[in-house]
């Protein structure tokens, strides 16, 4: 049995080298062995966890749901140990220019819609998924106006939402799908100046990224990562760098039972198999 | 019933997190906040806000209220004051406290900063922000505070003089500028009337490289010589790592002497615009002097064992330019005919005199200055007899 704890983080940015740079001394610096391998997509690190290459995995929700599907074909288990306080209770929003006369998702009919990357679970599955809970069937109701920037990241990379918003600002959509934080953010930096738009529907809250523990990772080191990790205090200075950086206050313990929503919206659209397999057609990460 | 704000019509994307932010300062951590308001995306933001910001929405009413968290408090909770007030110049600045203002209150866990001197006695004196006050109020336009067309032409051999000495001038005025160019950089911020000060001198010896320079080349088209000698000096003066005691071999032994040159220049100046140039130059190197004086006696004030390492500075520097040349003939000629006016016999004999004087003025002043830093008599004249050859 290995003592190094081995960690796996997508790259979905540089600063993702800096964090897991900073964590991995943090951790050493108390006395547990972390190390961590990027990988540029979630697939192939989802794979490497099953297949025990490492240890543990800071995985989107996507990546956690085709973890879970892929460990109960295999009979192998999953867990989740902890996510962050930003990764709960997140809402996505369907938005329409203020403006405009669309005053309910049926009134999208025939219409565009923007959405992220296809694999973006906030700003395309679970949005597509509500379309889709009003009755209109993304496939023929409507036209969906897909921006694809980082396919494979799981809707990280922020750009194609950031698209979407300026398509639905020019003209191009008639409805855009975003993270509310997203529509605050774009609020904020003038990508959908105040006022500019408005919002037609909202997604019940789901949860987002968490680290999941693999098949092969020694329980007890685990359990020591995960104790020191929920303890990481935002008051304290050596801490808080990263934490500001990772984008969270205060790490908190994983929870399974805000995933079902975009469990529904993978099987809805075979997204993955029951199994875990790639099932999207047109996803080539 | 929890305190509650209205935000109105402002969302979130506007503005509307500074009222809310506002009113959660007076809360504690697990307090309640009503917000109300009629933007429409007033929920949406709020959930998103709050996410971020380690506050939460309380999931169990209707209206929006937030359940204050402490992720702001914390950031906060060990933060220390970089000096107790704006004047409260410590004796020794943190590298963690960084660029920070002194007396800001600074976050614990930035970068620490990369300089040399963090020690107050080590750098300070009591004059520095009177006399960074006054540097700020003595700035001058070299384009307006010199009449440059009252220059007027010279005898051929008199211009050559005036170039040959500008051309040695502004050579000492590049070390001068680069040398508190080096301490300002390696100097901790929290000595900011020490750094400023600095950057003044600094932009000062850039205002006497300019002036020199156009003085030369008033009238030709090229500058004079530049000896070895004379180079090889100030080039010990730049490479001294030491705060205090480059100060004190800059300014209290080389701008000091420098300062009577620039009076001998101006009592002697052949003309409006040498004489102009050479009386603002000096009006700052006095300034320069100062600050050198005031400094090295406040170290000494605060360890006299610190005239040793001033004692073996002059000695190592000495010993370092023993085997070169020191002033140039070229510049010291350029001296004598200047002060002696023309080419008699008589007047080479005056201007010879002239330029002994000089030296024996150069000296009395070292010597006074050294005294003053708390140098014996005795000690002062040996010290003062080994310094370069060269003025600077
Ligand atoms: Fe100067
Ligand atoms: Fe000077």
């Amino acid at each position: 049995m290995r003592h190094t704890l081995l960690l796996g983080a997508v790259a979905y940015d540089p600063k993702v080298v800096t964090i897991w740079t900073g964590f991995r001394s943090w951790f050493r610096d108390r006395g547990l062995d972390l190390d961590y391998v990027l990988y540029s997509q979630y697939e192939r690190q989802v794979e490497e966890l099953l297949a025990g290459r490492i240890d543990l995995a800071w995985n989107s929700p996507l990546a956690w749901l085709r973890a879970q599907r892929l460990a109960r074909a295999q009979d192998a288990t999953v867990r989740p140990i902890a996510m962050r306080d930003t990764d709960r209770d997140l809402t996505s929003v369907v938005v329409v220019r203020a403006d405009s006369a669309h005053q309910t998702l049926s009134d999208l009919r025939g219409r565009t819609v923007a959405t992220g990357a296809v694999d973006s679970p906030q700003a395309t599955l679970l949005p597509l998924a509500l379309l889709r809970a009003a009755g209109l069937d993304p496939k023929v109701d409507i036209e969906v106006l897909r921006f694809d920037v980082g396919v494979g990241l799981h809707g990280d990379h922020v750009g194609g939402e950031r698209d979407a918003a300026q398509a639905l600002r020019a003209g191009r959509a008639d409805a855009a799908c975003l993270l509310d934080a997203n529509l605050l953010l774009f609020g904020r930096e003038g990508t959908l100046p105040a006022g500019s738009v408005r919002v037609l529907a909202q997604t019940a809250p789901y949860d987002h990224c968490n680290l999941t523990a693999g098949p092969a990772a020694d329980p007890a080191l685990v359990d020591h990562f995960g104790k020191l990790l929920l303890g990481m205090s935002y008051a304290d200075d050596s801490a808080r760098p990263l934490l500001d950086l990772e984008g969270l206050k205060q790490w908190l313990p994983g929870r399974t039972d805000r995933y079902a929503a975009l469990d529904r919206a993978v099987t809805e659209t075979d997204f993955y198999d029951p199994r875990g397999a790639l099932g999207a057609a047109d996803y080539r990460p | 019933m929890p305190p509650t704000i209205d935000l109105e019509d402002l969302g979130l994307d506007s503005g509307g997190h500074l009222l809310v932010e506002r009113a959660l300062a007076g809360l504690t951590p697990g307090d309640r906040l009503v917000v109300r308001g009629r933007h429409p995306a007033l929920g949406v933001h709020l959930a998103a806000w709050c996410r971020a910001e380690g506050h939460r929405l309380d999931p169990a009413v209707e209206g929006p209220t937030i359940i204050r968290g402490h992720a702001d408090l914390d950031r906060w909770r060990d933060a220390q004051r970089a000096g107790a007030t704006a004047n409260d110049v410590v004796a020794h600045a943190s590298r963690h406290w960084g660029l920070a203002a002194r007396g800001a209150l600074v976050e614990p866990g930035g970068p620490a900063l990369a300089v040399d001197w963090v020690d107050r006695d080590l750098v300070w004196a009591d004059l520095a922000p009177r006399l960074y006050a006054q540097a700020t109020a003595n700035q001058w336009d070299p384009a307006t505070a010199v009449d440059w067309a009252a220059a007027g032409s010279l005898p051929e051999h008199v211009e050559g003089a005036v170039v040959q000495v500008m051309t040695y001038l502004v050579e000492n005025e590049q070390a001068a500028l680069m040398i508190p160019a080096r301490l300002l950089s390696r100097l901790h911020p929290h000595f900011r009337e020490v750094m400023q000060l600095l950057a003044a001198q600094a932009a000062d010896e850039a205002r006497h490289v300019e002036i020199f320079s156009r003085r030369a080349l008033l009238n030709r088209d090229v500058l004079g010589l530049s000896g070895a000698g004379g180079r090889a000096s100030l080039q010990t003066l730049i490479e001294e790592p030491d705060f205090t005691l480059a100060s004190f071999l800059l300014s209290v032994l080389g701008e000091g002497s420098f300062l009577d040159l620039l009076h001998f220049l101006h009592r002697h100046a052949p003309d409006r615009v040498t004489a102009d140039v050479t009386r603002l130059a000096a009006r700052d190197e006095a300034r320069h002097v100062a600050f050198g004086v005031a400094h090295t006696a406040h170290v000494v004030r605060a360890d006299q064992g610190f005239l040793h390492l001033l004692r073996t500075a002059v000695e190592r520097r000495h010993a370092a330019l023993a085997d070169t040349a020191g002033l140039n003939k070229q510049v010291f000629d350029a001296l004598v005919v200047l002060a002696a006016g023309s080419w008699t016999p008589t007047a080479i004999s005056h201007g010879w005199q002239e330029v002994l004087r000089l030296q024996q003025a150069m000296d009395e002043g070292r010597r006074r200055r050294l005294e003053y830093i708390g140098f014996p008599a005795d000690e002062a004249a040996a010290l003062s007899a080994l310094h370069t050859r060269n003025f600077m």
